[in-house]
C-alpha cells in the first residue's frame, strides 16, 4: 500500500467529489420534479399523455443507464454540432461538455424510475380524502396543491433515500464519457502513478461515506415531517 | 427521425455483430444469475442459521457491496481477481495466464448480485411463518427435506418480485463489464456506432434490443410467479 500520491491529487479528488454531487443533486432535483407530472399523468391524464408517461418510464427502466448515457452523449453529440450556428451560441461552452449530458441522462432516468413511483404514490392516496377536499369546494387544482400532492410526497418519502443512494451509485458512468467525477479521479490517479488499488480504495471508502451521509440526511428530513402512525 | 434509409443497410450490414452482442449479454447475465443466487441461497442460509463469525462476514458482504457503486465494484474486483489469480499460479509455480473476459465477468458480476440475492432470499425465508417449520421438524423431516418441501416453495411466492428485480438489474448491469472491455452488447454497438458514425441509430436499436430481453423477461417472472403463488388467495 502506498498512498504517497494523496496529496498531490487531493485537489482532484475534492473536484470529483465536487462534480459527484452535482451530479447527483441535479439529476435528484430535477428528475423529482419531472417525476411529479409524470406518476400524476398516468393516474388521471389523458390517454395519450399516460401511454406517453408509462411508455417514458418503461423505455427508462428497461434499458442500462450506460446505453442512455452513450446515446445522448455519443447520438446527441454528433447532431447537435451539425445545427448551423450553434458552435457561436452561448449554450456551446455546455453543450460540448461531457458533464452536460451525464447530468441530462441521469435526471431523465431519475425521473424515469421515480415516476412510477410516484405513480403508486398518487394511487395509495385513500380516495375519501380526495372526494372529501373536493366536496369542500376546492377545485382540482386546489386539491392537488393542498391535499394529493403533500400525502404523495410523504409516501415516497422513506423510499426516497433509497432512490437517492442508488442514484449515487450511477454517477460512476459520467466517467465514461470524460467527466472526471469521484470515480474518474480514480481512473486518472491509476494512469498516472501505475498504483491499481490504492485510488480504487481509497474512491470505495468515500462512496461508503456518502452513502452514510445520504442516510443520515434522509433519517433527518423524515423526522422533520410529523407522521402520525 | 434520425434513422434514414441508408442507415438501416448499415444496421444490416452490422446486424451479426449486434445480435452475437446481445447473445453474449444474455449469457453474461444468465451465468452471473445462477452463480449470484447460489451465493445468495448460501448466503441467506448462513446468516439465518450460521455462528456469530460467518454472520459478521455475511453482514459485511452484503453491506459493502450493496453500497459501492456497482461500476466500481466491477472494476475493482476485475483487477483483483485476474491479479489474485496470477498471483496463485505464480506462487503454485505455473505460468501467469490471461484470464478469459467471459469467466471474470461471470465470476465479478455474480458475485456483486450474491449481496442483493442474500437480502432478498433472507427475507424470502423470514416471510415463512415459523410455525410450518417448526412442524416440519416435528415430523422428523431432515434439513435437506425441510428445505426442498416446506422452506423453498413457501419462499417462492415472496422471493420471486425480488428475484424478478435481480434478473432485470443484471441484464442491465453486464453492460458494464463494457467498460473493463468485454465485448457484449453496449460495447459491440459502440464500436458499430463508432466506425459508422451513425450513432443515434445504434444506440436505438441496442436499447430496443435491451427493451426486448427486459419486457420478455418480465412476461417470464409474471408467469412464475402465478405458478408459485397457485392455491394462494388471491392478492388485492
Amino acid at each position: 500500500m502506498d498512498f504517497s500520491w494523496f496529496p498531490k491529487y487531493l485537489p482532484m479528488i475534492i473536484e470529483g467529489i465536487g462534480l459527484t454531487l452535482a451530479l447527483l443533486v441535479i439529476s435528484i432535483f430535477i428528475g423529482f420534479l419531472l417525476a411529479v407530472p409524470i406518476g400524476l399523468v398516468q393516474v388521471t391524464g389523458p390517454r395519450w399523455l399516460k401511454w406517453m408517461a408509462s411508455g417514458f418510464c418503461t423505455v427508462i427502466r428497461g434499458t442500462p443507464l450506460l446505453v442512455q448515457l452513450w446515446l445522448l452523449y455519443y447520438g446527441l453529440g454528433s447532431f447537435f454540432p451539425q445545427i448551423p450556428g450553434i458552435r457561436d451560441s452561448f449554450m456551446w461552452p455546455v453543450l460540448r461538455e461531457g458533464f452536460f449530458y451525464a447530468a441530462l441522462a441521469f435526471t431523465l432516468s431519475f425521473a424515469g424510475y421515480e415516476g412510477a413511483i410516484m405513480k403508486g404514490a398518487f394511487l395509495s392516496v385513500p380516495k375519501g380524502e380526495l372526494e372529501a377536499a373536493r366536496a369542500f369546494g376546492m377545485s382540482p387544482w386546489t386539491v392537488l396543491r393542498r391535499i394529493w400532492l403533500p400525502r404523495a410526497f410523504r409516501i415516497v418519502l422513506p423510499t426516497l433515500g433509497g432512490e437517492t443512494i442508488l442514484q449515487l451509485k450511477a454517477t460512476p458512468l459520467a466517467a465514461t464519457v470524460t467527466v472526471i467525477e469521484l470515480y474518474g479521479a480514480s481512473y486518472q490517479i491509476r494512469q498516472d502513478t501505475y498504483r491499481v488499488y490504492e485510488p480504487l480504495l481509497m474512491v470505495a471508502v468515500i462512496y461508503l461515506a456518502l452513502t452514510y451521509c445520504i442516510t443520515r440526511l434522509f433519517n433527518f428530513i423524515e423526522r422533520q415531517v410529523p407522521q402520525r402512525r | 427521425m434520425f434513422i434514414a434509409a441508408s442507415n438501416w443497410e448499415l444496421l444490416w450490414q452490422w446486424k451479426g455483430n449486434l445480435l452475437s452482442g446481445a447473445i453474449s449479454t444474455l449469457q453474461i447475465s444468465f451465468l452471473a444469475y445462477v452463480f449470484g443466487l447460489s451465493l445468495g441461497l448460501a448466503g441467506a442460509m448462513g446468516k439465518l442459521t450460521g455462528g456469530k463469525v460467518l454472520k459478521g462476514i455475511l453482514e459485511v458482504y452484503t453491506t459493502v457491496i450493496r453500497s459501492l457503486p456497482e461500476l466500481l465494484l466491477i472494476v475493482m474486483l476485475f483487477y483483483l481477481g485476474t491479479d489474485m489469480l496470477n498471483r496463485l499460479m505464480l506462487t503454485l509455480g505455473y505460468e501467469a495466464m490471461r484470464i478469459n473476459g467471459f469467466a471474470a465477468a461471470v465470476v465479478v458480476l455474480g458475485f456483486v448480485m450474491g449481496a442483493y440475492a442474500t437480502e432478498v432470499l433472507r427475507g424470502a425465508i423470514q416471510a415463512i411463518p415459523i410455525g410450518q417449520i417448526e412442524a416440519a421438524k416435528a415430523y422428523g423431516m431432515s434439513p435437506f427435506l425441510l428445505f426442498r418441501r416446506i422452506i423453498l416453495p413457501a419462499m417462492l411466492p415472496y422471493a420471486i418480485p425480488g428475484l424478478s428485480n435481480l434478473w432485470l438489474n443484471i441484464t442491465k448491469d453486464s453492460a458494464l463489464v463494457a467498460v473493463v472491455g468485454y465485448s457484449e452488447l453496449a460495447l459491440q454497438t459502440k464500436q458499430a456506432a463508432g466506425s459508422t458514425k451513425a450513432y443515434f441509430t445504434f444506440f436505438v436499436a441496442a436499447a430496443l434490443l435491451y427493451l426486448i430481453i427486459s419486457m420478455t423477461s418480465l412476461r417470464i417472472f409474471g408467469a412464475l410467479e402465478n405458478y408459485v403463488r397457485r392455491g394462494q388467495p388471491k392478492l388485492g
